[in-house]
């Protein structure tokens, strides 16, 4: 069973007067433990897509089905609830919580949103600490580590729910090369170790060919589809 | 909960300046009117308990119809023999009467032998009168301070008047309840101060030489003058004793007593009104700048915060929790303010307890202002703070709550 399902996805904004049409009847599917990529300029439809995906947004027609819930019947706080279990961001500008530390960051979701208990807690927050690199700088406040190292926490965070799904909006557009393929590598990592689907936009041609699918979008809609580096579907 | 209490903390402390800004604000509002209740509470308690303790009583009882007449002073209006004992019985059975002292109140003539001129006069017994109005010893400027018989206490106006000095011979002519008049000579035993008030400018005489005076043949009682152990239950004991007294009806079916507190008795009452007003109006002022310093403060977090909202939102917040965040950021807003106010308030009050602000009221010099900060006023000042202060924090918090997070995200 595919773990996204979209048929005839439309989403249309409308300002004032003017209807911008986002995204024109698209279909496409997503198996679990994958790592797919949607590329495109500016204005093709990605960050709708994604948000649309992440439950942020619903679709103006068409289906949507993403680890077997309907997002366009879920209710505002059925849909917080079910981000809260099943998916996971990584934002372009990070998007850490500056008043709280890196470990603190991570600890986030597991306190407000699920309710993990302590030890158990700890046990996942550190182990996935460890493995992005950050476990020295538990203590530190975002204001006080680098932007690499800041994506590499907001991975983190983003995974220590166990969510199936990792969503990433431009993750690299404000880091360096190096940095941009550190933080890929971890997510491939990551997909592997943990099975965890990761989706993400970008227009970064140097890590496109870096993910095992590639979707094509322009002007709201998808043109191409094509393999990656790591590619198993072509 | 202990994590949005943290971050909620963190947050008011990540805007150091503009926090420390409202927390003044707000501290200053409490200080302000703690310092004002505490003040005018004071001058409140001072001046009831210088009408009361002085002259008045807490409560008085009358036959019904007295009030009416009081400015005659109506000596056909006095209480029987009879009634005083149903009077008395009614007093004993309520809880919280300390004391009561009987009076015979009347108007006579005063005679110098050079001079004459009027005055009103109190026959009342000089040990309860003194466990009723506690300060009239301190009245006596010159003289005894126990009223014995066959001396008269008089005003000290009237003795400047009249030029009658201490020791001096004087008489009272008074007429009394079947028309004929009487005189008897008295020695002025005691010059009083005369203080505001109903009664505060009346002479003081034995109760047994009022009746002899007015040829009384039984005593008959203008008014019972009553002390309470605790003055807070005035409302408690009055009604108490009006409802003791209550099955006391003459033949046509009336009431015989009319109970009476200090209140109705007192045109103080109407400025302690006016000091209870302007309380209350000052606590609107402390409600608006705590409504406004807080709303103020959370509208701009709210807004310096949208990104972070939508973050929050995006990973799976849940709306009643980020209302909750917020509606803390405003509660600790509150408390802080609250507690260094509080503390500022105790500071002023020290000091002006140490500096001693005196004051005159009538004829009344030197009163001082002495402020003491009540934990009921504390209390009640802290909770309308907090109160406002989670309610002003409402609207925004509830605006955030409600936020799309897509919208949120892409705030700039």
């Amino acid at each position: 069973m595919s773990l996204i399902s979209a048929q005839d996805l439309t989403k249309v904004y409308s300002l004032g007067e003017l209807r911008v049409e986002a995204l024109k009847s698209v279909s496409f599917t997503v198996e679990p433990s994958s790592f797919v990529s949607f590329v495109g300029p500016s204005g093709s439809g990605k960050t709708t897509l994604l948000n649309l995906i992440g439950c942020l947004d619903r679709p103006t027609s068409g289906s949507l089905t993403v680890a077997g819930a309907v997002i366009s019947s879920l209710s505002r706080r059925e849909a917080a609830d079910f981000r809260g279990r099943n998916l996971g961001f990584i934002f372009q500008d990070f998007n850490l919580m500056p008043v709280l530390t890196v470990y603190e960051n991570v600890e986030y979701p597991l306190l407000v949103v699920q309710n993990v208990v302590a030890a158990e807690r700890k046990k996942r927050i550190l182990s996935l600490l460890d493995t992005v690199g950050m476990l020295d700088q538990k203590d530190k406040y975002p204001d006080q580590i680098s932007g690499g190292q800041k994506q590499r926490v907001a991975v983190a965070r983003a995974l220590v729910t166990n969510a199936s799904l990792v969503l990433a909006d431009e993750p690299t557009a404000n880091l360096d090369s190096k940095t941009a393929f550190m933080v890929i590598d971890i997510m491939h990592k990551m997909k592997d170790e943990l099975g965890v689907t990761f989706i993400f936009s970008t227009h970064d041609r140097k890590i496109v060919g870096e993910v095992e699918t590639i979707y094509t979008l322009t002007d709201g809609m998808i043109t191409g589809k094509a393999a990656g580096k790591g590619g198993r579907y072509v | 909960m202990f994590k949005l209490v943290k971050i909620a903390v963190r947050n008011l402390l990540r805007y150091k300046r503009r926090t420390l800004l409202t927390f003044s604000l707000i501290a200053v509002g409490v200080t302000f009117v703690l310092v004002f209740v505490s003040s005018s509470s004071a001058f409140k308690n001072l001046m009831i308990g210088q009408i009361t303790d002085s002259m008045l009583g807490h409560i008085q009882v009358h036959k019904q119809g007295y009030m009416a007449s009081i400015d005659s002073l109506p000596l056909t209006l006095n209480l029987s023999p009879k009634n005083m004992k149903k009077l008395e019985k009614a007093i004993n059975s309520v809880p919280g009467i300390e004391a009561f002292s009987p009076r015979i109140k009347f108007a006579g003539m005063f005679s110098n032998f050079i001079e004459t001129t009027n005055i009103r006069i109190n026959g009342v017994y000089s040990d309860k009168e003194t466990a009723v109005a506690p300060l009239l010893p301190g009245r006596v400027k010159k003289g005894e301070k126990v009223i014995k018989k066959g001396e008269i206490f008089i005003p000290e106006l009237l003795a400047k008047g009249m030029k009658v000095k201490l020791g001096d011979t004087i008489v009272i002519i008074a007429t009394n309840r079947d028309g004929s008049v009487n005189g008897k000579q008295f020695t002025v035993g005691a010059v009083i101060e005369s203080v505001t008030g109903p009664g505060g400018r009346d002479g003081y005489m034995h109760i047994d030489d009022a009746r002899e005076l007015l040829r009384m043949e039984q005593l008959e009682i203008s008014e019972i003058a009553i002390r309470l152990s605790d003055f807070d239950k005035l409302h408690n004991v009055s009604v108490g004793l009006t409802s003791a007294l209550s099955e006391e009806t003459n033949k046509a079916g009336k009431p015989i007593f009319d109970v009476r507190t200090w209140e109705d008795l007192s045109p103080f009452y109407n400025v302690a009104r006016m000091i209870d007003i302007m309380t209350f109006f000052i606590k609107l002022m402390l409600i608006a700048i705590v409504l406004i310093s807080v709303m103020n403060v959370m509208i701009m977090a709210i807004f310096e915060r949208i990104r972070e909202i939508g973050t929050m939102a995006a990973i799976g917040t849940k709306p009643g929790k980020i209302l909750f965040l917020f509606l803390i950021e405003g509660f600790f807003l509150g408390v802080f303010g609250t507690i260094v106010g509080i503390i500022f308030t105790s500071l002023a009050t020290y000091t002006i307890n140490a500096v001693g602000i005196s004051f005159n009221f009538g004829r009344q010099v030197g009163l001082i202002l002495s402020p003491r900060l009540e934990m009921g006023q504390i209390f009640l000042i802290s909770s309308i703070v907090i109160v406002v202060s989670v309610l002003a924090a409402l609207q925004p918090a509830f605006k955030a709550s409600r936020m799309e997070p897509i919208n949120a995200l892409r705030h700039v």
